[in-house]
């Protein structure tokens, strides 16, 4: 009989190559982050997936040691919901940033969380589009000024977790990258957490958004501890003003997983289910 | 700073307790300024990136003599799961402190910054009257080697160029150019 694998640490998780991120970004605390749950839960880089779109939060998957997919934009959460759905034995992790995940990719959004698939979508918010120079994304606020925003959108900014609420996901969470600890305990929780599990992590941009360097001070802990009921949730999310960390919702919707048949082993048989 | 620390008896819970979180402490610092190291390499910030890499080393020898102290053959669990007054252990740097444009000085004053929260927060144990009085006798030894640390540091700041006040001025910045 073999040896049982000895228990990985973060480190493990973590893959060789270096993330071209700024010098101060909070992704790397992110990336951090996702090893530390992973290690947490004793899982195995063989059997955990993560898969994302476009955008820099979304070169994650290729900074661990898990099975990744770099995917189109904003259709991670698409890319995602099938890989859980084929293969149900794997962790399933969806990573990304704000405009990925609420613009180019809001449909999906709102539909992965009705769907309520058992995996976990980690967004990494910094209100601005980052990859493409400092547009504004959904989440920023409508008063921010820059050299391709002057005076700001005056846009009204999308609400990420009360979409999620009102979509149905069945977990929602928030953590920040200046707490990479807590924000790992919010991960594995998600990750233990039966169907669509969101966690929005505030994750600043020091290059475009060096005001958010002052998140540290603004956010707390949740003053109230999480509910399963959704009413509670939404009256909490409508007051909410961004900062509030923790779980904010632990549903018990069951997950949605369709029976499979038996698992396709050859690319002929793949071809096959495809033929008109 | 490598002077062998007179011992308090190794033995209860707090002692180990204490020592597991000296210990996440170096190990997290350790890989904070590893992270920071190659952070600096990408973006071809040698100078910056041996001075982290070099920060780096030193906190994790730190660490190992901890684990060589309690004969323990790797680390404590859970290392992560410890909770901290502040977000982060005392002598990691926040991942936001850095700017690519960075110079040596400005790696010694992040450094700085966690020897002095690191010397505050183990003689605030060695000040406690609730810890025993073993860790309280290792923590003032821990807190006295951390007032050297900061006096090596703040003498290694003098070896290096104060920057300049436009230090961080690009004359390609990576905004969009209209």
């Amino acid at each position: 009989m073999n040896a049982p694998a000895p228990a990985l640490v973060a480190p493990d998780f973590k893959s060789d190559y270096k993330p071209v991120w700024c010098p101060g970004c909070g992704d790397f605390s992110v990336l951090a982050a996702i090893t530390r749950a992973l290690a947490m839960l004793a899982l195995r880089p063989e059997n955990v997936a993560i898969v994302s779109g476009i955008g820099c939060s979304s070169r994650v998957p290729a900074y661990t040691t898990c099975y990744g997919f770099h995917g189109v934009h904003g259709r991670a959460l698409a890319a995602g919901t099938g890989l859980k759905v084929a293969r149900p034995d794997l962790t399933v992790l969806v990573a990304g940033g704000d405009g990925d995940g609420y613009s180019i990719g809001g449909n999906h959004f709102l539909h992965a969380c009705r769907r309520n698939v058992d995996l976990t979508y980690i967004v990494m918010d910094n209100h601005v589009y980052g990859m493409t120079k400092g547009q504004p994304s959904p989440t920023t606020e409508p008063h921010w000024s820059s050299k391709l925003s002057p005076g700001g959108t005056g846009l009204r900014e999308f609400h990420p977790l009360v979409i999620a609420l009102a979509s149905g996901a069945n977990f929602i969470a928030r953590g920040f990258s200046g707490d990479p600890n807590g924000a790992a305990k919010l991960i594995a929780e998600a990750i233990r957490h039966p169907g669509f599990s969101f966690v929005e992590i505030l994750s600043p941009c020091v290059i475009f958004r060096p005001d958010q360097r002052s998140w540290k001070d603004a956010v707390r802990p949740a003053p109230v501890a999480p509910t399963d009921e959704a009413a509670r949730a939404a009256r909490r999310l409508m007051t909410d003003d961004g900062f509030n960390l923790g779980v904010l919702y632990s549903g018990r919707r069951k997950p949605y997983q369709p029976l499979t048949g038996k698992a396709t082993q050859r690319l002929s048989d793949l071809e096959e289910e495809f033929a008109l | 700073m490598k002077r062998a620390r007179k011992h308090a008896p190794k033995s209860g819970k707090a002692y180990a307790d204490f020592m597991a979180q000296a210990y996440a402490m170096e190990i997290d610092a350790s890989e904070r300024y590893a992270e920071f190291a190659d952070q600096m390499e990408v973006h071809n910030n040698l100078e910056v990136a041996e001075l982290f890499r070099k920060l780096s080393g030193i906190e994790g020898l730190h660490a190992k003599r901890i684990l060589k102290e309690m004969g323990w053959p790797q680390m404590p669990e859970p290392v992560y799961a410890l909770q901290w007054a502040s977000a982060e252990p005392p002598e990691t740097a926040p991942v936001t402190e850095l700017h690519y444009l960075m110079q040596p000085y400005h790696a010694l004053e992040i450094a700085l910054r966690n020897e002095r929260r690191a010397e505050k927060f183990l003689g605030g144990i060695a000040r406690s009257r609730t810890a025993p009085a073993e860790v309280a006798k290792l923590a003032a030894q821990m807190a006295a080697e951390e007032r050297e640390h900061i006096r090596l540091i703040r003498d290694w700041m003098t070896r290096v160029p104060k920057p300049d006040p436009d230090w961080s001025r690009d004359p390609d910045p990576p905004f969009l150019s209209d």
